[in-house]
C-alpha cells in the first residue's frame, strides 16, 4: 500500500509528457474515430444554441436601453426573452458542448473506444428537442415560474432522459477502461454523472410550496453549477492546460483535496441567493459558511492550474487552446473568490437584487466555462475532422472580441451594480434616480454583449468550415503565430 | 482494491449530494411544514390566481422581488415597501415568486402602495405614460382596441401621441386579472415578528 502511494505520479500514462510511441498514436486514432460522430453532434448542436441563446441575450439587453423596441411583440418581451436566453445557453450551449467534450475526454482518459456510442444519437435528439420545446414554450408563455427551472415538465423530462442515456455511455466507457489510474478530470466527470441527474429530477418533481420551494429553487439553481457546469469546466482545465504545455499537473494530492472539498462544500451553497429573505436564519447561515469554505477547493485548483502554467506563459502567444483555457481557469479563481465574498451578509446587503449579480453570473458561465469550452473545441475538432482550422486569424478575432466583450460586460455591471446597490440602500435617493443611474452601464452591457455575439458567429462559421473540410488546407496546427516552442500542438493525434 | 476504491468514490459522491439536499431542503421542509396562514392573509381568488399566472407568463419576477428585508438590512422599511416578510406570508404561493432582482421596486405590498386600478392599467399598457424614464417593457397585448367601449369595458386614458386613431383601448381579461393580482398583494396584516423561524402558531 505504502509502496503504491509513492508510485502515484501525476502522469502515470504519459498522457501529458508526450510519449509518442507508434502504438500510442495508433490507439489514439482508433479512440478518436469511435468518438467522432457523437462528439461532433454535441458540439454542433451546442454551437447552434450558442448562436440562438446569445441573440436572445443581446435582444434582452437592448430592451433595457430601448424599452419600447419590439414592444408590441408578446413573445419577445423581456420577461420571456430573458429566461429563453438563460435556458438556451445553459441547457443548450454549455450542456451540449460540455457533453461533447466529456465524450471525447472520457474515451481518451479511459484509453478505450467510446462504449454504447449509439445511445448518443438518441441522447442528442432528445436533448435538442427538449431544449427546443422548452424554449418555444417559454416564448409562448408557458413558464414554470422558477429561475433555472422555467422549462415545462415534458421538456425537462426529455432533457433528463437524454442526460441519463449520455451518462450510461460515459459510465460504461469508464467500466471498460484500460487504465489503472484515474486522472483528475475523470473524477469530476464521473461525479457529475451521479450528481446532476439526481438534482435535476428532484428539482423537476415540483413537490414544494412557499418559502421551501424558494430554498429548493436555489438549492437547484446553484447546484446546477456545482454538479454539472463547473465540473465540465474543471475537467477541461485539468486536461488541456497540462496537455498543451506538455507537463503533468503540479500536484496530484492537491487535486484530490480540491475535488473532495468541492464535493463537500459546493452542495450547500445555494441558499446564499436568499440572504435577507424570509427563511430560517440558520439555513442562510449554513449556506454562507459553506460558500466561504469554497475558498479551500478553489485555492487548491488555482494553485494546481496556475503553478502548472506559470513558467509557460510564453506559450499563450501561440496556442489558441491554451489561451482560452488559461483565461477560463483564471476567471474560475476570480469568480469563485468573488462568489465567496458575495455570500457574506454585509456584502449581500448592497449587491443583492442588483446588476452586480448578473455580472458575476456571466463572469462564471462565460469567462470561465465558455472560454474553456471554446479552447476544448479548438483542440478537439482538428483531431476528429482530420482537417486544420482554416483561418487562424478568425480564431484571433474570436478570442479578442469575446474577451473584450465579456470584459466590458463584467466591469460595467460590477461597477454599475455595486453603486446601484449603494443608492438603493439610501432612502433619500428616489427609486427612479437609481434606475436613471444604471442606464449608462446597461448600454455598456449591450456593447459588450454585441461583441460576444459577433465573435460567436465567427466561431460558428469556422466550425462549419472545418466540418466541411472547406477553406484553405493547412498542414500545421492553426496557431496565433507561426513557428513556436509548441510541443503538444504538433499534429500528432 | 480497485473495486473498493470505485465503490468509495461513488458512495462518497452520492453522500455529498444527498447531505446537501437534506440540509438545505429536507430538514427546512420538515420544520416549516406546520406553519399556519396568518389570519389577515386571504386566499387568492380565481381571478387573482389567473392574474398571477399572467405575472409569471410575462416574467415580471425577473425584475421585481416579492420579499421585504428585515430592519437593519437594507432600507426596505424606509422605502415604504412594508414590514419584513415571514415564511407564513407565502403559504399560498406556488410557484414562489420571491425574485432576485430589483430592477424595478419590490411588489410585496404594491396593492397597498398603489391601489388605483386605472394607474396600474395605464402603467401596464405603457409604463412611460405614468413613470417617465422607466425601463419596464410595455404590455399592449393585454389590451384590446375597440371602436367603442362596451358596458363592462374598462377604458384606459392615453395621451394623444399613443392613442390609436378613432378607437378606444380597453383592458383585456389578462390586464384585468393581472391588476387584480397586483392589488391583492397586501401583506400589511400583523404577524409574529422576531426570528423568521419562530412564526409557527401552535
Amino acid at each position: 500500500m505504502a509502496k503504491k502511494k509513492t508510485k502515484k505520479p501525476a502522469d502515470p500514462h504519459g498522457e501529458f509528457r508526450g510519449q509518442r510511441t507508434e502504438a500510442d498514436q495508433e490507439r489514439r486514432i482508433v479512440i478518436d474515430d469511435a468518438a467522432r460522430t457523437p462528439t461532433v453532434l454535441y458540439f454542433a448542436s451546442g454551437i447552434f444554441w450558442l448562436l440562438v441563446g446569445s441573440l436572445f441575450g443581446i435582444v434582452a439587453s437592448l430592451k433595457f436601453n430601448l424599452p419600447d423596441w419590439l414592444g408590441s411583440s408578446a413573445a419577445l418581451t423581456f420577461g420571456r426573452i430573458r429566461p429563453a436566453h438563460l435556458n438556451t445557453v445553459m441547457y443548450g450551449w454549455a450542456s451540449l458542448a460540455g457533453a461533447g467534450m466529456i465524450v471525447w475526454l472520457t474515451a481518451r482518459l479511459c484509453r478505450i473506444q467510446l462504449q454504447l456510442a449509439w445511445v448518443h444519437y438518441l441522447a442528442v435528439i432528445l436533448w435538442n428537442l427538449g431544449v427546443l420545446a422548452g424554449t418555444v414554450a417559454i416564448l409562448a408563455g408557458y413558464n414554470q415560474g422558477m429561475e433555472w427551472l422555467e422549462f415545462p415538465r415534458f421538456a425537462g423530462a426529455m432533457i433528463a432522459v437524454g442526460f441519463l442515456l449520455f451518462a450510461a455511455s460515459i459510465i460504461q466507457t469508464f467500466r471498460k477502461r484500460n487504465v489503472d489510474h484515474l486522472y483528475v478530470s475523470l473524477w469530476y466527470i464521473l461525479a457529475s454523472m451521479i450528481w446532476f441527474p439526481f438534482l435535476y429530477v428532484v428539482a423537476n418533481l415540483g413537490i414544494y410550496q412557499g418559502v421551501i420551494q424558494a430554498a429548493m429553487n436555489w438549492w437547484y439553481g446553484h447546484n446546477a453549477l456545482a454538479t454539472w457546469f463547473t465540473p465540465i469546466g474543471l475537467a477541461g482545465a485539468y486536461y488541456f492546460i497540462p496537455k498543451v504545455i506538455g507537463r503533468p499537473i503540479y500536484s496530484y494530492y492537491l487535486g484530490l483535496l480540491g475535488f473532495w472539498a468541492f464535493a463537500l462544500f459546493y452542495n450547500w451553497n445555494g441558499i446564499h441567493h436568499l440572504v435577507g429573505g424570509p427563511l430560517p436564519t440558520w439555513l442562510v447561515t449554513v449556506s454562507i459558511v459553506a460558500s466561504v469554505m469554497m475558498v479551500v477547493p478553489v485555492m487548491a485548483v488555482a494553485v494546481n492550474h496556475h503553478l502548472t502554467t506559470v513558467n509557460h506563459f510564453r506559450m499563450l502567444k501561440f496556442s489558441p487552446t491554451l489561451r482560452f483555457v488559461v483565461i477560463g481557469s483564471m476567471c474560475y479563481t476570480a469568480v469563485s473568490v468573488q462568489g465567496s465574498l458575495e455570500s457574506i451578509r454585509s456584502f449581500q446587503e448592497v449587491a443583492h437584487f442588483t446588476h452586480y449579480t448578473i455580472g458575476h453570473a456571466h463572469l462564471g458561465v462565460y469567462a470561465f466555462l465558455s472560454m474553456i469550452l471554446f479552447g476544448a473545441i479548438y483542440y478537439i475538432m482538428p483531431r476528429l475532422a482530420r482537417w486544420e482550422w482554416p483561418y487562424p486569424g478568425l480564431i484571433k478575432a474570436h478570442f479578442w472580441m469575446s474577451t473584450a466583450g465579456i470584459g466590458i460586460y463584467v466591469i460595467a455591471l460590477t461597477i454599475g451594480g455595486w453603486f446601484q446597490g449603494v443608492q438603493l440602500n439610501d432612502p433619500a435617493i428616489p427609486f427612479m434616480d437609481v434606475v436613471e443611474y444604471t442606464k449608462v452601464y446597461l448600454w455598456a452591457r449591450s456593447i459588450g454583449g454585441a461583441l460576444m455575439v459577433v465573435s460567436h458567429f465567427i466561431f460558428a462559421f469556422q466550425f462549419v468550415m472545418i466540418i466541411k473540410h472547406a477553406g484553405p488546407r493547412r498542414f500545421a496546427p492553426a496557431l496565433f503565430r507561426e513557428s513556436a516552442p509548441m510541443q503538444r500542438e504538433e499534429r500528432e493525434p | 482494491m480497485m473495486f473498493i476504491r470505485s465503490f468509495l468514490f461513488f458512495f462518497g459522491v452520492l453522500a455529498t449530494v444527498l447531505l446537501g439536499w437534506a440540509a438545505l431542503v429536507g430538514v427546512p421542509d420538515f420544520m416549516v411544514s406546520e406553519i399556519q396562514p396568518p389570519e389577515g392573509l386571504q386566499r387568492y381568488t380565481e381571478e387573482q390566481l389567473y392574474g398571477r399566472s399572467v405575472y409569471i407568463r410575462e416574467g415580471c419576477m425577473y425584475c421585481h422581488s416579492q420579499q421585504v428585508r428585515p430592519e437593519g438590512f437594507g432600507v426596505d422599511q424606509e422605502r415604504f415597501w412594508g414590514r419584513p416578510s415571514v415564511p407564513a406570508d407565502y403559504v399560498f404561493d406556488k410557484p414562489h415568486l420571491l425574485g432576485t432582482m430589483r430592477t424595478g421596486p419590490d411588489l410585496m405590498n404594491i396593492g397597498v402602495r398603489q391601489s388605483s386600478i386605472d394607474w396600474h392599467l395605464v402603467h401596464l399598457y405603457n409604463p412611460r405614460i405614468v413613470v417617465p424614464g422607466s425601463i419596464m417593457p410595455p404590455f399592449p397585448w393585454l389590451f384590446v382596441e375597440k371602436l367603442s367601449a362596451g358596458p363592462n369595458d374598462k377604458v384606459i386614458t392615453l395621451p394623444d401621441s399613443l392613442a390609436p386613431e378613432g378607437k378606444v383601448v380597453v383592458a383585456g381579461r389578462d390586464a384585468n386579472a393581472l391588476t387584480a393580482y397586483l392589488l391583492s398583494l397586501d401583506r400589511s396584516y400583523p404577524v409574529a415578528q422576531g426570528k423568521p423561524d419562530t412564526t409557527k402558531k401552535k
